[in-house]
């Protein structure tokens, strides 16, 4: 099939060329500086015939609404500037009144994913033709929505989106019903026919106004419109109604009262399926057959000939297509035509006959004088039970995954798919589903839907879940939540890992350093949770005090998460030790941070000099034992410093140097002397 | 496309024979707001005070007599970060709390404002309150606010003093886990409630110690929101991101009916059993569990996506769920 090709308008690809990026729901399309040479006007985007991927044409024709928004930039030298094109390929998610579409359909869908599959036979289907129910339910409250919202809207653009949006719901309730009918309930012959009437009643609505107006006049049998509601009547089946009209037109007309007691007799006598096994179909066929007679009797007797609307009706009866045909503008679709065809023809028709009436009828009615619509092709697709076909068609005229992507879904759970493999791998239930969560992940709340799609798609939804949930973008601290428990609940702790870095990163630029750390806290990310202890301990050495002492002096067990962290903890308690006058603690804190090995080695000069005012004390604190630590500590830091130099140059840190080893030394002769006389020991 | 929308959830003189009400909650009026609304308040009768993502806090206008909304006054970058470049700067703001005239707000850039409804600029700010992101606020007294962080900590602010350090500091053993809610006893007002990002509930008492009285083990993702009843406190409830939301019961003059003749479609759990005893003590407070029993309810049926938010108010409850769907639940203690 020839599909036009789809250009994004203002990109001319003759003018300049074009290159584009794919994103992972939009494409980026960018004019260049290079110009075309030769006039030959090549296509930009052409739509590929495959229907696995792209850019889907809607009934309005969707070039102009796919373009989404463009960025005006200066190009270089030359007057014009280049632009760029942000390309979006699923517009329909952004309808505000089809939000509401999206969101109920989730939860009807993850109760079917849910629903108990042991039932089996005949509540199990009872239980799939409620879900069936229940999406149509939900497209058509979505279709009052829509009416609601073109009524009431004063932007005849804006209206016309509404109205056509109404039609494009209203086809695909009509095609889900059929779909019901035939796939999931498989009403057999008998039932069948019921359920096809019922479905052309609710959906061949045009007469309605006309039957509304001849109802409601003071005396309907004189309206000009009359026979042609009766008609409508019977040729939607609607027996008693058509019987009850006819009596007042028999009640007006005298004359005509022999014919009207023998028509309204056959109507009531016609033998129709039931719903409940009261009868077979060889005993149905035979009462038709019988009935059917008697009609033909009665019409070849010319008990109607005086009048041409009841004779009219009684051909309708008999099922003859020449006098159903003439009524065509009562029946406005082929098939409705299809259906009162069978009706007064073939009444036990079987599921698997209809392709043929269905066929003859589309021909009979259009006559060679228009050709079907596509509308048209998927219901006979539905008539001819060509599933596969349904969804293709349906997939090339939409212009959004939902209805495809649920309906298979349906499908599959009664079972009626057969695992038809796609040439990339996935079956094709799948393959829907992926593309409309696809969609759904370019919306900015939309997502969270499509994550419960990803779950079920057991072979790619993972990968898919795991490449889109990245890109979320994380405006707000609770967002970034959501998603994370997401990644949680299914153990992505990459994911986990890499958003929280993101997050601690923003908080840590903002100099939210608490933030910071529970959000590696979180993610238990020893590194980063080490950058932030270094940022506390940089702000300590450049201000000499700390900041955020209330996230510090609390930390808790989080303080395990980094050895800088821990020591950044102690640290904190050493000064806070020290502050309460709890000497001989504070030292034992500060000797073992540094024993221990938790204190880095930037650090240690930092904290012998903080040892300075304890062994300066009145009293002693620091035992023998500790001082030969301390000594050892501060010999490993001079001595082990290659560059010499610094220590030398440096005065300052000579002072200091040569102030701690003075003061060491004294300490040390003071504690021996104490220790080695009687009460000190 | 964020929008603020008053709805008409009937009149409850409108009741049917039975109690039951006939008739779906209908949009009065609504008026867009820029960026997501991450708290709100009454402030009186007619006056919302809105948080914003963007670190605005707005005070829109309910007109009764034509049923529209408008935007009263704003407070631009209420909140906002210090690094000007990133992210346009703004903060959301996280949570609200109105005393008319008065109303704090607090957000992610741990500030705290305190606003007075008729004042353009704020009565004061403090910079730098927390280190971390404050994630609620409420009033403890006329004087005195709770705040709650993202590293666990509960903390009691004293208005009338200018320093700008908390007066006490409260934490959860153990983890840090960050809360994210608060509630305060509406009567006995050293009892408070927090829940937290494991779906923990935490009862405290302020007037002593540190930590909590009680941890209940309840949801099992982030409790959004937590609580008491207005009038009738022995009740409290949650909701959370895992979809539940939990009505805790600790009257104990329930009648003695066992529990599976209760209205059926809810599943609940008793935690013990016990004689109709009434305490002194609050139930909240005491934890002997053969005195006392809590039943716990949880009102969701079929949960599927996060409950973010609920309020709650005579027999009234109403909470809105991810899945943008608001349930309204009129006979609460039927």
């Amino acid at each position: 099939d020839t599909v036009p090709p789809q250009v994004v308008p203002g990109a001319d690809p003759s003018a300049r060329q074009l290159c584009f990026a794919w994103g992972p729901a939009e494409v980026l399309v960018c004019e260049t500086l290079f110009g075309r040479a030769g006039g030959s006007r090549s296509r930009c985007l052409s739509r590929s015939p495959s229907p696995s991927r792209f850019w889907r044409e809607g009934r309005a024709g969707a070039a102009a609404r796919a373009l989404t928004g463009s960025v005006a930039g200066t190009g270089e030298g030359t007057p014009s500037s280049s632009r760029v094109f942000v390309v979006r390929r699923d517009q329909d998610i952004y309808i505000q009144t089809l939000r509401k579409l999206f969101n109920e359909s989730h939860g009807i869908f993850m109760g079917l994913q849910r629903s108990e599959e042991e039932l089996a036979g005949k509540s199990r289907k009872a239980q799939l033709v409620q879900v069936s129910k229940n999406y149509r339910s939900v497209i058509r409250a979505c279709m009052e929505d829509m009416h609601q919202a073109a009524v009431s809207t004063r932007d005849p653009a804006l209206q016309g989106q509404y109205s056509t949006q109404v039609s494009i719901l209203s086809a695909m309730e009509l095609i889900w019903n059929l779909c019901e009918i035939l796939f999931v309930e498989a009403a057999g012959a008998g039932p069948l026919l019921l359920r096809l009437l019922d479905w052309v009643r609710l959906h061949v609505c045009d007469v309605d106004s006309m039957v509304r107006e001849v109802l409601s006049s003071e005396s309907p049998s004189k309206h000009k419109l009359f026979w042609n509601v009766v008609d409508v009547f019977v040729l939607q089946g609607r027996m008693d109604e058509a019987r009850h009209l006819l009596s007042k037109e028999a009640s007006a007309n005298p004359t005509s009262m022999n014919m009207y007691k023998i028509l309204d007799d056959l109507m009531k006598k016609m033998p129709v399926p039931s719903l409940g096994n009261t009868q077979t179909l060889t005993e149905l066929e035979l009462k038709w057959q019988h009935w059917h007679e008697e009609c033909q009797r009665y019409l070849q007797d010319g008990t109607f000939a005086s009048n041409p609307h009841m004779e009219s009706i009684c051909k309708i009866l008999l099922g003859d297509e020449d006098a159903i045909l003439e009524k065509k503008e009562l029946m406005t679709t082929w098939y409705h035509f299809l259906v009162t065809r069978l009706l007064y023809s073939h009444p036990t028709v079987k599921p698997l006959e209809l392709r043929f009436y269905a066929q003859s009828s589309m021909d009979l009615f259009l006559g060679g004088e228009s050709s079907p619509e596509p509308l048209d092709m998927i219901l006979m697709a539905a008539f001819e039970f060509e599933m596969h076909q349904v969804i293709k068609e349906c997939s090339i005229v939409l212009s959004n995954w939902w209805f495809v992507a649920h309906l298979t879904d349906l499908l599959d759970h009664c079972k009626l798919l057969q695992s038809h493999n796609l040439y990339f791998g996935s079956n094709m239930r799948e393959f829907l589903l992926l593309e409309y969560a696809s969609g759904l992940f370019s919306h900015h709340s939309l997502w969270q839907l499509g994550v419960d799609y990803f779950d079920h798609c057991p072979e790619y939804g993972r990968v898919y879940l795991e490449l889109h949930i990245e890109r979320i973008p994380l405006s707000t601290e609770q967002k970034a939540l959501k998603v994370l428990r997401i990644c949680e609940q299914r153990q992505m702790h990459e994911q986990v890992r890499s958003i929280c870095k993101i997050m601690a990163m923003k908080a840590l630029r903002n100099n939210r350093l608490g933030s910071a750390l529970s959000w590696s806290i979180r993610a238990k990310d020893a590194a980063f949770a080490t950058l932030i202890s270094d940022r506390f301990l940089k702000d300590y050495c450049e201000r000499g005090c700390f900041s955020d002492l209330d996230l510090i002096d609390n930390l808790g067990p989080s303080m395990l998460l980094s050895d800088r962290l821990t020591f950044l903890g102690k640290y904190r308690e050493f000064h806070r030790l020290y502050g309460e006058k709890r000497f001989p603690e504070a030292a034992r804190l500060l000797l073992s941070l540094m024993t221990a090995h938790i204190a880095p080695c930037s650090f240690w000069m930092t904290l012998l000099t903080d040892a300075l005012p304890l062994l300066e004390q009145k009293e002693v604190i620091f035992s023998a034992e500790q001082t030969y630590e301390l000594m050892r500590c501060l010999e490993d830091l001079t001595a082990g410093n290659p560059d010499k130099q610094k220590f030398q140059d440096d005065d300052v840190e000579r002072t200091k140097v040569e102030m701690l080893r003075l003061a060491l030394a004294r300490n040390l002769a003071r504690v021996i002397v104490k220790e080695g006389t009687v009460e000190g020991s | 496309d964020n929008r603020i929308s008053i709805w008409s959830a009937g009149d409850l003189g409108n009741a049917g024979l039975n109690g039951e009400y006939h008739g779906e909650p209908h949009l009065l009026c609504d008026i867009q707001h820029n960026g997501d609304v991450m708290d709100m308040q009454f402030l009186d009768q007619e006056r919302i005070v809105v948080a914003s993502s963007t670190g605005t806090v707005t005070i829109f206008r309910h007109h009764q007599n034509n049923q529209t909304l408008s935007a009263n006054h704003r407070w631009e970058k209420a909140h906002y970060h210090v690094d000007q470049d990133t992210s346009c700067g703004g903060a959301a703001c996280t949570g609200v709390v109105c005393n008319n005239p008065e109303i704090v707000t607090v957000g992610e850039d741990g500030r705290i404002n305190l606003f007075r409804a008729d004042q353009k600029d704020a009565v004061r700010t403090i910079d730098n309150a927390d280190s971390s992101t404050l994630h609620a606020v409420t009033f403890l007294r006329t004087t005195e606010i709770l705040t709650v962080n993202s590293i666990g900590q509960l903390k009691i602010w004293d208005l009338r003093h200018q320093r700008n350090e908390p007066s006490q500091i409260f934490s959860l053993a153990g983890d840090r886990v960050p809360l994210h809610c608060v509630d305060r006893h509406p009567n006995q007002q050293h009892i408070v409630a927090t829940g937290g990002q494991d779906g923990m509930l935490s009862i405290w008492d302020i007037r002593q110690g540190t930590m909590p009285v009680s941890l209940l083990n309840a949801h099992e993702a982030e409790m959004w929101e937590v609580h008491f009843h207005p009038s009738d406190p022995d009740h409290l409830f949650t909701c959370s991101e895992d979809g539940s939301l939990w009505h805790w019961d600790t009257s104990t003059n329930i009648s003695e009916k066992p529990s599976f003749l209760h209205q059926g479609g809810r599943s609940t759990a008793y935690l013990s059993h016990s004689t109709i005893n009434q305490s002194v003590v609050s139930a909240w407070l005491s934890n002997d569990p053969t005195k006392d029993r809590m039943e716990i309810t949880n009102l969701i049926p079929n949960q599927t996506l996060s409950v973010n938010s609920l309020d709650v108010l005579g027999p009234c409850l109403v909470y809105g769920t991810d899945a943008e769907a608001i349930y309204v639940n009129r006979q609460l203690f039927a």
